[in-house]
């Protein structure tokens, strides 16, 4: 009502959880609307408010947001956490990609059916360790920044805060050789 | 010492394999924006590991661009750059975010359309099944209407983005696979003959471009080599 971003979802962290991380970095207060029942959903889809009738939607400034990135991108635009110019843009998406990918990963195998949920577990790992929690740790050493990108906060070192401690959920010591992460 | 002209004339150049998969998409927004590209295929294992092991991808994964002096991966984070570089990104923050949903329910469903060659037989019925129901239900009609909403020539701003080269690819490629899908959409139709006339994509339509062939059985074949 003050000019909030309403955020439509289910009380559940989903795809909706790293937009507001990032509105919460940025100290943006925001409201939520929790779709509680079939009938919610419905209700949203049928008032044409959903372009691909799929949630996370969020109402900001005017618009009806749909598609976590395209929310991402323009929150961390309109407060100034994505970077000062393309390239560092470049950067940041590079890594905020690595960061959704291993994110998804993790999902998965939370999801994963128990018989199959063993077999997996050590790639999974192998690949959070190896694959990409040492390239970050790797920026980190290469500048030896406190950021990892142009020296500042921006919303990648936000999307990797929140992974860190899903990785930390997941396996706590998967963390132990990084310390710079 | 193709590479190495390249890279002094400035030009992009592509690490992938000699496939549409994820590159293809990187491939229409840069023949669209007039940008001449090179390309590096993958054939074996060893091209890739060659990568890996110099280093240059940050993930151990392609598709790789080098462009401007980095070595981008992420196919999002190289159609971000390119598309900002040659001003096919809207004119400011509120087209970038209509841009940005338009785009990302575009590759929503080219995640589908990109994976279909490369599926086990069993699947592949069940992923074209899914393909024709989500184009002529849920995406194709979103975009339709978006068209019909203002009825200007292209998606967002009255001018060329990369969400239209985006669609019109997504067209063309939904198009081989489900023959009769664009029969109740007028508009896109109209789209996809306005953005194909356009000096710069009807060249790139032309026999002998860099422009990839729906991948047939030998294609997936030596695609599989370089990754198992």
């Amino acid at each position: 009502m003050a000019g909030k971003p309403v955020l439509h979802y289910w009380d559940a962290r989903g795809r909706m959880e790293c937009i507001r991380w990032l509105l919460a970095a940025a100290g943006v207060e925001f409201e939520e609307k929790f779709i509680e029942t079939p009938a919610d959903m419905e209700k949203l889809i049928k008032d044409g408010r959903l372009m691909f009738q799929q949630v996370p939607m969020v109402e900001i400034d005017g618009m009806t947001l749909v598609q976590t990135r395209a929310i991402l991108n323009y929150i961390a635009t309109k407060y100034d956490l994505y970077g000062k110019d393309a390239k560092e843009r470049a950067l940041i998406d590079m890594y905020t990609e690595g960061i959704v990918d291993l994110s998804e990963m993790i999902k998965q195998l939370v999801i994963c059916p128990p018989d199959q949920r063993e077999a997996k577990i050590s790639l999974v790992k192998d690949k959070t360790k190896n694959r990409y929690l040492s390239a970050f740790e790797k920026v980190l050493k290469s500048h030896g920044q406190d950021y990892l990108v142009g020296n500042r906060l921006t919303r990648v070192d936000i999307h990797l805060l929140e992974v860190l401690l899903y990785v930390e959920e997941f396996d706590s010591s998967l963390l132990d050789p990084f310390p710079l992460l | 010492e193709n590479q190495a002209i390249a890279v002094m004339a400035g030009k992009p150049v592509l690490h992938y394999s000699d496939c549409r998969g994820r590159m293809e998409a990187v491939r229409w927004l840069l023949a669209a924006a007039g940008v001449e590209f090179e390309e590096k295929f993958l054939k074996t294992r060893d091209d890739l590991e060659r990568l890996r092991n110099d280093g240059s991808l940050m993930f151990q994964q392609v598709p790789m661009v080098e462009i401007d002096g980095m070595k981008l991966v992420q196919t999002r984070a190289i159609l971000n750059y390119i598309a900002t570089k040659y001003n096919l990104y809207g004119k400011d923050m509120k087209e970038r975010a209509i841009i940005d949903m338009y785009t990302e329910g575009l590759m929503d469903l080219d995640e589908m359309v990109l994976h279909q060659p490369y599926l086990p037989k069993e699947e592949k019925e069940g992923n074209l099944a899914k393909i024709k129901d989500k184009s002529r239900n849920r995406y194709f009609p979103a975009y339709e209407k978006v068209l019909k909403s203002h009825g200007q020539d292209y998606l967002v701003g009255n001018k060329l983005s990369r969400a239209d080269v985006y669609l019109v690819k997504l067209l063309y490629h939904v198009e081989e696979l489900d023959p009769s899908v664009l029969a109740n959409f007028p508009l896109l139709k109209a789209l996809r003959t306005r953005v194909s006339n356009l000096p710069t994509v009807k060249k790139f339509l032309q026999p002998g471009s860099q422009r990839k062939p729906l991948e047939d059985e030998k294609c997936v074949e030596e695609v599989m080599k370089a990754y198992i």
